[in-house]
């Protein structure tokens, strides 16, 4: 079987040495056990995430993003775009669908990218890492490669917002996405499919301005964790995963909590189910370990 | 007030809703808005907003310029996007938010220091110089916002936090000198450029 090719935008936390390394670590094992090729966007930038409107503005920040798109109908052509960051496909495919939308504002952005030699076609199409798994390995062929079933491991799956909205994975609902769960389910782990906060908001950027509020939707989020019965998190977000797993100590001094839930991304579950060791599923990048993953890593 | 602000006075005359349905991102939503508040029971931050995004909507038909412009409701959007999925109209509710956000920054009315205006502003700028979030500059950044006092006190209360993410090599200490970014941040820097030069123009702000 010839390897599938995508585009891969890894995005700004999912660099050596950034916020989600060890989400690009465990990427890596992952689509290799798939027969996923990835192959990085040349000279890619940053989307504007969701706080960029503010300074940015509509046009430069769907220009911004364009210049991502435009990189790759040049570079890999016929290839789909793919990143494992919420924010980045949101941005990515924000773009794509305002600029089919309005021919003026396409050749607003057009007018922008000729200033450093790139044009936008538009044809390229945005999707986030799951989506891949999902539609185009499927269920069946992500089992396959398990080797080491998660038996007996508790899962309060956690998407969060931007994995699931405004866009969404096809076939889901917004209000209860089955994605992760399955996900979880497929590698031999077991889902907890009432853990109430899958969709919940862990306050995004906001985390930074306003960390109290934002703190207080990471508390029932870890909180819901615990009452399920959860031994860990898991998430398809880079800041869902950051906020979550680092702010349980600010809410653990305030709130008298002892919040001690680690929050992993699903390709960390995936890379050990399929026999990959603790470094390779990036487990060394969690700052609160999950002792149990790490018995099956071995 | 600033130039563009009474500009925009000037030009619209008191209508409103024109003027945000001709310079805010998606304004030309507003008026399909029907008052039936689903968006404001949905939103995570609901409590915290002055004016929910469907009193906001109708202070827009209602000509309450200054009120709107000058609240920090729309700051407090996480970008969640659940009204956006739940209207029951299918306004672009999130993005309108953004818009007015963007659109209060720019005629110079939102609160002063308002703190995601202030972390919003950092973000961009860290992007625009080098095509890349620099995460450990863009930390520090936002520890010393609001003065150097603060600033080491927010330093040292995250420090051990940071030395665990320097262990797991999720923070690097080589993004003081230089880090990640693209290969001519130049280029960048001409796109934003090029792009806010025909934005403005197109809006009336430059």
């Amino acid at each position: 079987m010839s390897k599938k090719q995508y585009a891969f935008y890894p995005g700004c936390s999912s660099q050596k040495g950034a916020s989600a390394s060890n989400y690009l670590n465990s990427i890596g094992v992952m689509c290799e056990k798939l027969d996923i090729q990835l192959n990085e966007i040349p000279d890619w930038n940053c989307c504007g995430a969701s706080i960029g409107y503010a300074e940015g503005g509509e046009l430069p920040r769907l220009a911004v993003s364009a210049r991502n798109l435009a990189l790759a109908e040049q570079n890999l052509p016929q290839q789909d775009m793919v990143s494992g960051c919420p924010a980045c496909w949101l941005a990515s495919r924000e773009t794509i669908e305002r600029l089919e939308e309005s021919e003026s504002l396409l050749a607003e952005t057009n007018e922008a990218l000729k200033e450093v030699g790139l044009n936008l076609k538009n044809d390229v199409k945005a999707r986030h890492m799951v989506e891949v798994l999902i539609e185009d390995v499927g269920f069946d062929a992500i089992k396959e490669p398990v080797v080491k079933p998660l038996e007996g491991l508790k899962v309060a799956g956690y998407i969060g917002c931007q994995a699931n909205r405004p866009f969404g994975i096809a076939g889901e609902s917004f209000e209860d996405p089955k994605y992760l769960d399955n996900m979880v389910a497929a590698v031999g782990a077991e889902p907890l499919v009432d853990y109430d906060q899958k969709i919940s908001c862990c306050g995004g950027a906001l985390a930074f301005s306003e960390p109290e509020k934002s703190q207080k939707q990471i508390q029932d989020i870890v909180q819901s964790a615990y009452d399920h019965g959860a031994d860990v998190i898991v998430t398809p977000c880079q800041l869902c995963q950051a906020n979550v797993e680092i702010y349980q100590r600010d809410i653990n001094k305030r709130e008298g909590t002892k919040f001690e839930m680690p929050v992993m991304y699903y390709s960390q579950l995936m890379t050990v189910a399929y026999g990959g060791d603790a470094k390779q599923a990036g487990l060394d990048g969690n700052i609160i370990p999950s002792d149990k993953l790490k018995k099956f890593a071995g | 007030m600033s130039d563009a602000n009474s500009q925009a006075l000037a030009h619209y005359q008191g209508n409103f809703l024109k003027e945000v349905e001709e310079r805010v991102e998606e304004g030309h939503w507003v008026k399909m808005c029907m008052q039936c508040g689903v968006c404001a029971g949905s939103c995570p931050f609901g409590p915290h907003w002055e004016h929910s995004p469907q009193k906001l909507f109708m202070m827009v038909m209602s000509n309450k310029r200054d009120e709107v412009l000058t609240t920090d409701s729309m700051w407090m959007c996480t970008s969640c996007y659940t009204c956006i999925v739940r209207c029951p109209r299918k306004l672009p509710i999130t993005h309108i938010m953004h818009g007015l956000a963007n659109y209060s920054h720019r005629l110079g009315l939102a609160p002063k220091k308002q703190p995601t205006r202030d972390v919003a502003r950092l973000f961009w700028n860290n992007l625009a110089k080098t095509g890349r979030i620099n995460e450990l500059k863009f930390s520090l950044a936002l520890y010393f916002k609001d003065g150097l006092v603060q600033g080491i006190k927010n330093a040292l209360s995250m420090q051990a936090v940071g030395m665990k993410l320097m262990k797991a090599k999720r923070l690097s200490p080589n993004e003081l000198f230089g880090g990640h970014k693209c290969k001519n941040p130049k280029d960048i820097q001409t796109v934003i450029a090029k792009a806010r030069e025909i934005e403005d123009r197109r809006k009336g702000l430059a």
